[in-house]
């Protein structure tokens, strides 16, 4: 359909900013461009501008800067509705008034279709979310689950390239929450469609989205796919928000074969890889996922270097062990074991040695 | 009902000590079953509960149900005609001369009694203005006559009487003879008018009865009753066929000859029985016609129904344009950020806040030939200083006022309607493909409908009992069915008219309430949430 090849950017935002009230940037120089057919979700807390990105993308809040291209036309001046995107709401937005069926017929109507192609596009679409059986139903007479397939069958029946969704599942319960993320996914890659999908959780995010961007503050504080963002975080804000994680502060003492020295402000040297720190002096924040920490010291580099910690907590979660430390004065530093046969059980107050591999520590910005 | 329910309550040992329960129904804690403890619970709630609202509950009792009520008997109550004539009423039952001519000396004897008593208690001028409703002139007869009535040349009878038998003028003597049942049953008339003075000058002139004078129409009484031939036993035997007589009927027409018109003793025949569907009739312009069918007020005196009409029309038309007035305030009042929103819904909650006599005498000033607005468009020169338009004293007035004045009653329930629909929802219309106008009409406005039906119930319904503003810029053109029920409760004192109307009025609200719910649905009407 589109001239050029999967690889041309379909959606770009080229700095784009965002005011509401004239004072404060909302969104500050946002640069993004996905292809065609990705599934990329905007994921951060509250407040950081997600929903008032994919509200400039389909054209509810103009940008006070910058230009929005879509297919490589700018859609700066392009009303909503000539916009052709599909898109999902939080609460679902189903017109009360009408039933699943004058719903889904809407956006075929106005775009002045035929009846009995209408009435195919409906069914197929019903079908799509297995839903065939609850046309003539009210919004109101349906399940949350059953009204966020529909919102879904609507924002697809008219087959939109481009699919927003701004927190569809939110409301949903956990389970109902899997099934749907696993039914979108697989939807939207079996149609081809383009999605830029906006949550708050970071599960839905990493196990859905083929790209996610990290927003903080108006910014994408990085773009990756799920695994790099997991295990590559840019930065610490990154760090911190994804998963699970453990700090340490500290400077850099020294910057050598891509590895860095930092002493922490208790005095205790380790091993990082330095990520945002440039020099010698800088301050730094490292990071180092849990699962990465490791007690039994033969399995390091020989010259690594260790730290003392004290046990401070041992919870038993049956797959895993994890241990709360008291690690360099900080008693909230987390390790996480697999429940193997020669892994030590240990007791409060047990006093041993960490360490781990000097790429898996980043040394982020301070 | 074949569940534990339906068991005695006390199951001996059912419960033990312990509180265990072994079989049986369940029990509560104190051996009694579950059940019934729930239930007494229950009550306990529910009697607290109508506690709480009985205050409530018999302020609209006695200010509410109660006058409406009153309201619904007034317009068919009818017993002062009975009331005050009962022996006129019976005596016409028995009369046939009517239709064609006036009754005869047997009714006119009742009334005369009738009339003598109500004149004592000074009630005939109300029967009087009572009937005048039915048939005007008869306010003027019956006062004429009353005062005539005591003149009567009836004396004669007492005169007589007291010549043949001195014994007949003592009360004394009276009052032994008509306590003796025998006497009183050969005597009817009599002991009925005995009764009637002995109870009126009790009554009415706070005197002791055996120390006055008996009353010439309790010998007119005797002399009938004797005239018919009765003599009883014990009573003084007085021969009363050489008397000196007079008609009661001729003396009545001496007083006024109306009470030889058969027309006039028709409207007392029709409104004798004590609940009458007159008033209803006077309200959509028919009558009790001779013979008591109803029929057609002749052109001149219908004026009720064009009046329901007017009142219905330009009701809608008041609705209709508060609609299309509100409907777009409350549309942006709904959009605008809550703090301007506030501001302007000041703005719209500005009239409630000033005296309805002042907003409605400022309409007086605005809308006069020499008023601001045609000032205006004179200057403006939309019109010509000599073709000034009417906007007061007329219909469009009384439209213009009323739309203003209500207004606020259908932009309020509007607006909270229209603020529980999520902007989502027009987004979402927009998103899939709808231009602005098609968001609006396919989204937006039906959701808003139920905000119109509750807007339109609530503003169709006051102006339907609208009063005061129609009567200060309404003129003749412009003043409703209300006004006209005012007029009768303050000035005519027709009250029963009054009602009559009020409950159409009343009537016609539970019907199109009715006819709205079947068409709209009353579930479709929102106050708001
Ligand atoms: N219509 C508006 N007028 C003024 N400020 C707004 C408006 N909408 C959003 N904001 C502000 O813009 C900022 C970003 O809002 P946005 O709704 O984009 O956040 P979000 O990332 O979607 O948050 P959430 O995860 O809670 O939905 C917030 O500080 C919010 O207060
Ligand atoms: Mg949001």
């Amino acid at each position: 359909m589109a001239q050029g090849s999967s690889t041309d950017a379909f959606v770009e935002f080229e700095r784009v900013q965002k005011s509401y009230d004239g004072e404060n940037l909302v969104v500050k120089d946002l640069n993004l461009s996905l292809p065609k057919g990705e599934f990329l979700t905007m994921l951060g807390p509250s407040g950081s501008g997600k929903t008032t990105c994919l509200m400039m993308l389909a054209g509810f809040e103009t940008a006070t800067h910058g230009e929005i291209r879509l297919d490589g036309k700018s859609i700066n001046n392009i009303p909503p509705h000539k916009r052709g995107i599909g898109m999902v709401f939080q609460n679902y937005a189903l017109f009360p008034h009408m039933t699943v069926g004058e719903n889904l017929a809407f956006p075929l109507e106005v775009r002045k279709m035929g009846r009995s192609e209408r009435e195919q596009k409906i069914a197929r679409a019903l079908d799509m979310v297995q839903m065939g059986d609850f046309k003539n139903r009210r919004p109101t007479q349906l399940s949350g689950g059953q009204q966020q397939r529909i919102a879904l069958a609507r924002a697809l029946v008219f087959e939109p390239e481009l699919v927003l969704m701004d927190e569809p599942l939110g409301a949903l319960d956990k389970q109902l929450r899997e099934s749907l993320q696993f039914e979108i996914t697989e939807l939207a890659h079996r149609l081809g469609i383009t999605v830029v999908y906006v949550t708050h959780d970071q599960t839905e995010a990493l196990t859905m989205s083929d790209r996610v961007a990290v927003f903080d503050d108006g910014r994408i504080q990085q773009l990756a796919p799920p695994d790099e963002l997991y295990e590559k975080p840019q930065n610490s804000f990154v760090a911190q928000f994804i998963g699970e994680n453990n700090t340490l502060e500290g400077v850099v003492e020294k910057i050598e074969g891509g590895f860095a020295l930092v002493r922490l402000d208790g005095g205790e040297v380790i091993d990082a890889l330095p990520v945002n720190v440039q020099e010698v002096g800088q301050r730094t924040r490292v990071s180092i996922r849990p699962e990465r920490v490791e007690s039994n010291l033969e399995r390091l580099h020989p010259e690594a270097h260790t730290l003392p910690a004290v046990v401070q907590e041992f919870i038993y979660m049956g797959d895993t062990f994890r241990t709360r430390l008291k690690v360099a004065g900080r008693d909230d530093f987390i390790m996480k074991t697999r429940n193997a046969p020669d892994q030590p059980r240990l007791k409060p107050g047990q006093e041993i040695r960490i360490g781990w591999l000097a790429e898996d520590c980043r040394a982020l910005d301070a | 009902m074949t569940d534990s329910a339906m068991t005695p309550p006390k199951q001996p040992m059912a419960a033990l000590p312990g509180g265990e329960v072994t079989e049986g129904p369940m029990l509560a804690a104190d051996g009694t079953p579950l059940k019934a403890s729930l239930k007494r619970a229950l009550r306990r709630e529910k009697l607290r509960a109508l506690l709480l609202i009985s205050p409530l509950l018999i302020f609209i009792l006695v200010a509410f149900v109660a006058p409406i009520a009153d309201m619904l008997f007034r317009s068919v109550e009818n017993q002062i005609v009975s009331e005050t004539l009962p022996r006129t009423v019976a005596a016409l039952e028995a009369d046939e001369a009517l239709p064609e001519e006036a009754p005869g000396e047997e009714v006119f004897h009742a009334l005369y009694t009738d009339l003598v008593i109500a004149e004592e208690y000074k009630v005939h001028t109300r029967l009087g203005s009572r009937l005048n409703y039915e048939m005007t002139g008869l306010s003027s007869l019956f006062r004429g006559t009353g005062r005539d009535v005591g003149r009567f040349d009836t004396d004669i009878y007492t005169d007589q009487f007291v010549e043949a038998e001195p014994a007949l003028e003592d009360p004394v003597n009276w009052s032994n003879w008509m306590s003796e049942e025998e006497i009183r049953d050969a005597l009817p008339l009599t002991a009925d008018a005995w009764d009637a003075w002995t109870t009126l000058t009790v009554e009415a002139n706070e005197d002791d009865p055996l120390e006055e004078d008996v009353a010439d129409f309790v010998y007119t009484a005797l002399y009938r009753d004797l005239a018919n031939g009765a003599a009883p036993a014990n009573f003084p035997d007085v021969d009363v066929s050489s008397f000196e007589t007079v008609s009661i009927r001729a003396l009545f027409e001496d007083s006024d000859e109306d009470w030889l018109d058969p027309e006039v003793w028709q409207v007392i025949q029709t409104y004798s029985p004590a609940y009458t569907d007159g008033y209803f009739l006077n309200s959509v312009d028919m009558m009790n016609g001779p013979g008591g069918d109803a029929q057609w007020r002749p052109d001149d005196e219908q004026i009720y129904l064009k009046l329901f009409w007017r009142t219905m029309w330009m009701s809608m038309a008041i609705t209709f344009s508060c609609i299309l007035l509100g409907y777009p305030i409350a549309y942006l009042l709904s959009t605008l950020p809550l703090r301007s929103a506030n501001v302007l819904m000041i703005l719209v909650l500005l009239p409630f806040w000033t005296s309805l006599l002042v907003r409605t005498s400022a309409w007086k000033v605005l809308l006069q030939q020499q008023g601001v607005i045609n000032d205006t468009l004179v200057w403006i020169g939309i019109v010509s200083d000599a073709n000034r338009l009417a906007l007061i004293n007329n219909a469009t007035g009384t439209i213009i006022a009323m739309t203003h004045i209500l207004l606020p009653f259908m932009i309020l329930p509007l607006y909270s309607v229209m603020k529980t629909i999520p902007p989502s929802y027009v987004r979402a219309a927009k998103s899939m493909g709808a231009n602005d106008w098609t968001a609006f009409w396919r989204v937006w406005f039906p959701l808003s409908i139920p905000g119109i039906g509750a807007g339109s119930i609530l503003a169709f319904i006051l102006s339907i009992g609208y009063y005061i503003t129609p009567e200060i810029v309404g003129g003749t053109e412009g003043v409703f069915i209300s006004n006209r029920i005012a007029y009768h409760i303050s000035s005519s004192l027709n009250w029963g008219l009054a009602a009559a109307l009020g409950s159409i009025l009343l009537a016609l609200v539970l019907v199109l309430y009715w006819l709205y719910d079947r068409i709209v649905g009353i579930d479709n009407v929102k106050l708001g949430g």
